[in-house]
């Protein structure tokens, strides 16, 4: 059994991370002080593009790579920003990060301006994090009185300075292009590339984009090396990924795992199984963008590559767990109507057709839905995947796709049986009284706020199925287990 | 330059050309909508956000849909544009548009002049795959100019283009998230209360019915037909170059004399011409300036024809308010003079008397409005139609003017000089000053009375002109965005000049927020300008003080320029407003 390994979360509860000499204490600021004496700009590149780390922000983007597209462009300013907007829902390990070891992303932000050449970094933050803010505002100022960051720092040529901006709460803005419009001060929207950030990114000048898990393995890499970074994780995502692991499952919260784990190895043993000895249904990664990964794939190694392979993806983390109550279309849904509310609105597959989706999701799970919507639903995905702008649009179908693929017997059930499995549907649901076990005690038909509840005390009750709002008030309030739901 | 391959035709295209550009070398065409292209004056509009113009390109062994319109190209690119996936996309696309839109076309101002519904055509779309919620909005009729109905919004953006950077105006913006997304000033506030100009050039680009002018058809049809009023017309220099276009009349062909005939078909009691008072305002104007020039004092001059330009300069430069000329646009000329001196003429009381008038602009509809333009509750100008109203009306009452014989204007204010119809175009209002005032200073006759060197399309023009001794500097600038820096140079001490024009519209008044719709096509401005100066030749006289009628009026009723009754009838004066 592969056990966690803390590389980004390595300090985390360990140092105090208010405390500078803690982090010192810890190796802190080690790699920085190894980059600026001992190593080039490219050099440090190299290292971080042969250790092979990806982008932890979802996309999974070569971060050497990115590093060395702004390198090599030639221009009086460049910028490092650090994206902390995080927002898939119950994701929290950039928070955890920038809240327990505040300081190993600054250091890292700074090895990033040292070897792209820039002397600005900007944390993008979500004002929604008090906390974090509060702790980077500190960890700047006492960074600074230590010659770590600030004019010609540790008394070399090189200057780095890095600011706070706060998002207003739209998760768009977690997308690289939209981020810099909101730092701009424009409407938080994804705009068209080319060109890329790295090379026109914000007030037009080469900007790197990184997310807070990112940097929290830029300093490790420097200190133990690319080939000890590359014996962790597999071949093609080398090192570990965070993930907030919840939903119905025993353990929940942040896990950090090597690459290449089974998601069975996930849930069985760091999760400590299913609540309740429910039976296991499916696992959400990648937030609202990603997909669900099902049974017969509990023994696909986690990586960038495998996870898109099977239909879901990396993303940033968030880990949710299904059971057996779980209605998969119900759940599509779920993830749908948040990506419509948090759509910029800017292009129109996105805008209309995530509206549209829902609303064919809707007809499903209310029973009034039709064979022919199945391909329906096919083709607006399709469409919305491949002519969307930004990442948003174009994962925002993965939910609806991924279950379709997995869990199209409950589509079926929806669509030509009108019946829910999970009971979760409201509108496909039928509450009966079993006239066997009601007493005629007229709770129910006294609790029923559309009164569809007939029968005289000590008889019988019926419910009028025309007018049963399916609220469930009568079978929570019968204690005679009378009232079936099916 | 990048060698690329469009559906097997290999294609060479400068380095960052888009993919849409290059197509269009080898006859390829892709369907756009979100997509502006305003080639004459370097502005393109290209947020990609339509996703209409989607195509298939293959680089590096990795294939991906990306829009034409804003997607350089990149050598080696292997690029597809109509397979049947990307048209079923497309497809989908434009049926989800839909979807999210009123189908009003058959009662829709926009109706056959729409590029959502030319697109439906083109798709041969006759049913909706999709369909579901409608975004719905109430509707902004809070200004007399324009109209938005936001539920036909697809969210091209083209007006933010038009009002943030041509403009500078920055009353638009996008407003709310995702499916209720939706351009809109700050707040969703009614555009009457921003500071918004009226200058039309978001109802210029608008490709759907979401921005239209106000519509007064229907009160100038009941004027018409009032037996107790007298209606009369004057057509703004644009117009006659303009609305050819609605009844095609061939390119080169003059449609003055048929816009005269049509008008008096329609039944206004006499037809007369703004540009007799264009020329009026250039004996004001010029008047004004050679004093300005003599006194060396509150200089430059600025032209105030343009009511989009005094707007913009009432809320933007109130440092400056005593800058521009005093005089009235001659749309409001035309208006004080009709009910007044035209008024006593024929015997008529000017409450009897209805001045309509026929302007390329939306601006003229609240400029008309005005407090300080209406006397005892008469207006010097009671309605105001656009170019593309005016049209409306002809069409309707079965009138195609292109089959008319040409007819003359009315007099006493129909006459005018080919210095009063240049007006039109940016340019021209400075053009037809200098005609007369260098004249007047150098008391010589112009050898040459063309000044080539302010006309055309570009932004910002300058020249310095010769007048007796006098080096006479000049600058001629249009579209708003143009004369923000101008102002700008001008509030610094930066800049010296002795006079400049400013038109609100990019190119002036051809471009104007009421003209017919060019859907991006600026090679019609192109020719609406060339028309523009041919009238101008073709007219025996082309200085303003050389108009016979003109000199009648001084001598009969106004003195001379600059005189008391001048003051009263055909100066203003400019408040600055609160930015809102």
């Amino acid at each position: 059994m592969v056990k966690q390994v803390r590389i980004a979360l390595r300090n985390c509860g360990r140092v105090n991370p208010e405390s500078i000499e803690d982090y010192i204490n810890a190796r802190g600021y080690e790699a920085l002080v190894t980059c600026l004496f001992d190593k080039k700009p490219a050099d440090v590149i190299n290292i971080i593009t042969e250790s092979g780390l990806r982008g932890r922000g979802g996309g999974g983007f070569p971060t050497g790579i990115k590093w060395k597209a702004a390198a090599a462009e030639v221009s009086d300013e460049k910028f490092i920003i650090c994206n902390a907007d995080e927002g898939d829902p119950g994701a929290f390990m950039d928070r955890a990060v920038l809240e327990g070891d505040t300081h190993s992303v600054l250091e890292a932000m700074t090895i990033a301006g040292y070897s792209v050449g820039a002397d600005k970094g900007i944390i993008y933050i979500r004002a929604e994090y008090p906390l974090a803010i509060e702790r980077i505002k500190k960890a700047i100022e006492i960074s600074k009185e230590y010659g770590f960051l600030g004019k010609n720092i540790l008394g070399t040529e090189f200057s780095f300075d890095i600011e706070l901006k706060y998002g207003a709460g739209a998760f768009v803005c977690g997308e690289e292009t939209a981020l810099i419009a909101s730092i701009e001060g424009k409407r938080g929207e994804p705009v068209v590339k080319p060109p890329y950030p790295a090379q026109k990114g914000l007030w037009g000048k080469p900007t790197i984009v990184n997310n807070v898990e990112t940097f929290a393995n830029i300093c490790p890499i420097i200190l133990n090396g690319k080939d000890w970074f590359r014996s962790i994780g597999t071949q093609k995502s080398p090192g570990t990924k965070v993930f907030a692991l919840a939903g119905k499952i025993n353990n929940v919260g942040l896990i950090e795992i090597p690459m290449g784990m089974t998601l069975r190895n996930v849930i069985d043993n760091i999760g400590g199984g299913i609540r309740d000895g429910k039976e296991f249904k499916a696992v959400q990664t990648g937030g609202p963008s990603g997909g669900c990964i099902t049974r017969e794939n509990l023994d696909t190694p986690i990586d960038y590559d495998n996870l898109l392979s099977i239909g879901s993806m990396m993303g940033s983390g968030g880990m949710i767990v299904m059971d057996e109550d779980d209605c998969m279309v119900n759940f599509a849904k779920f993830f749908l109507e948040f990506t419509i509310d948090e759509s910029c609105g800017k292009c129109a597959p996105c805008r209309v057709g995530n509206k549209r989706l829902l609303e064919l999701l809707e007809k499903v799970t209310n029973g009034q839905a039709t064979e022919e919507i199945i391909p329906q639903i096919e083709q607006l995905c399709a469409t919305i995947k491949k002519a969307s702008l930004c990442g948003l649009g174009q994962t925002s179908p993965n939910p609806v796709l991924s279950t379709l693929r997995y869990f199209r017997n409950e589509y079926d059930e929806h669509i030509k049986d009108k019946k829910c499995r999970s009971k979760v549907c409201k509108a496909l649901l039928k509450y009966e009284i079993v006239p066997d076990k009601c007493n005629g005690c007229t709770r129910c038909a006294r609790s029923c706020p559309v009164q569809c509840i007939s029968g005289k005390v000590k008889e019988v009750h019926t419910i009028d199925q025309k007018a049963c709002i399916k609220c469930g008030v009568c079978y929570t309030n019968c204690k005679f287990n009378a009232i079936i739901v099916s | 330059m990048a060698k690329v391959i469009i559906n097997d035709i290999p294609v060479e295209a400068l380095n960052d050309a888009s993919i849409l550009d290059a197509a269009k070398e080898v006859d390829i065409f892709i369907p756009t909508l979100c997509h502006l292209d305003l080639e004459s004056f370097n502005i393109e509009h290209r947020t990609g956000s339509c996703r209409v113009c989607m195509v298939e390109v293959e680089l590096g062994g990795r294939s991906k849909m990306m829009p034409a319109c804003c997607t350089p190209v990149q050598d080696g690119m292997k690029i597809k544009t109509n397979t049947p996936e990307i048209i079923q996309i497309r497809r989908t696309v434009l049926e989800l548009l839909l979807s999210d839109h009123p189908f009003d076309c058959l009662i829709c101002a926009k109706s056959l002049d729409c590029e959502l519904q030319a697109l439906a055509r083109q798709f041969g779309i006759d049913h909706l795959t999709y369909t579901g919620e409608r975004s719905s909005y109430p509707r902004d009729t809070s200004s007399n100019a324009i109209n938005r109905d936001l539920d036909k919004c697809i969210m091209c953006r083209r007006c933010e283009t038009a009002c943030n950077e041509i403009q500078t105006v920055k009353v638009l913006t996008g407003y709310k998230r995702g499916f209720m997304a939706v351009v809109a000033p700050p707040e969703m506030k009614p555009l009457n209360d921003t500071n918004c100009v009226f200058c039309g050039q978001c109802v210029n680009v608008c490709p759907t019915g979401a921005l239209t002018e106000i519509n007064y058809i229907n009160p100038v049809w009941k004027a018409i037909n009032d037996p107790t009023k007298k209606v009369i017309v004057q057509t703004a220099p644009a117009v006659r170059v303009g609305i050819g276009e609605e009844f095609n009349i061939p390119e080169n062909e003059s449609a003055t004399g048929k816009l005269v005939a049509g008008l008096r078909r329609l039944g206004f009691d006499a037809v007369f011409d703004t540009d007799f008072s264009a020329d009026l305002t250039i004996m004001e104007e010029g008047h004004e300036l050679i004093n300005r020039i003599n006194k060396n004092e509150n200089l430059p001059i600025l032209t105030s024809c343009c009511p989009g330009w005094v707007n913009f300069m009432e809320y933007q430069f109130p440092d400056l308010l005593h800058i521009p000329s005093t005089c009235k646009s001659p749309q409001q000329m035309f208006g004080a003079i009709a009910k007044s001196y035209y008024a006593e003429k024929i015997g008529v009381s000017p409450k009897d008397l209805i001045v309509v008038s026929i302007m390329p602009c939306l601006a003229k509809k609240y400029e008309a409005a005005k407090p300080e333009f209406i006397n005892n509750g008469v207006p010097d100008v009671d309605y105001v139609l656009s170019t593309r109203e005016l049209a409306k009306m002809f069409k309707e009452a079965g009138i195609n003017i292109a089959k008319l014989k040409d007819e003359d204007y009315d007099n006493p204010l129909g006459e005018s000089t080919g210095a009063g119809v240049i007006f039109g175009a940016s340019g021209g209002v400075l053009e037809a000053a200098l005609r007369t005032v260098s004249e007047v200073i150098s008391k010589t006759e112009l050898k040459d009375v063309n000044f080539v060197e302010v006309r055309g399309l570009e932004g910002i023009k300058e020249a310095t002109v010769k007048i007796g001794e006098l080096d006479v500097k000049v600058a001629v600038t249009s579209g708003l965005g143009n004369a923000r820096k101008i102002l700008e140079k001008i509030r610094s001490g930066e800049a010296k000049y002795h006079a400049i024009e400013i038109m609100a519209c990019p190119g002036g008044c051809i471009n104007g927020g009421g003209q017919p719709y060019i859907h991006g096509d600026t090679t019609k401005l192109e020719r609406r300008m060339k028309m523009i100066y041919t009238e101008d030749e073709r007219k025996v006289i082309r200085k303003s003080h050389d108009n016979p009628y003109i000199q009648k009026l001084y001598k009969e009723f106004l003195g001379e320029p600059g005189s008391k009754k001048s003051h009263e009838l055909l100066h203003t004066h400019y408040h600055k407003k609160r930015e809102k």
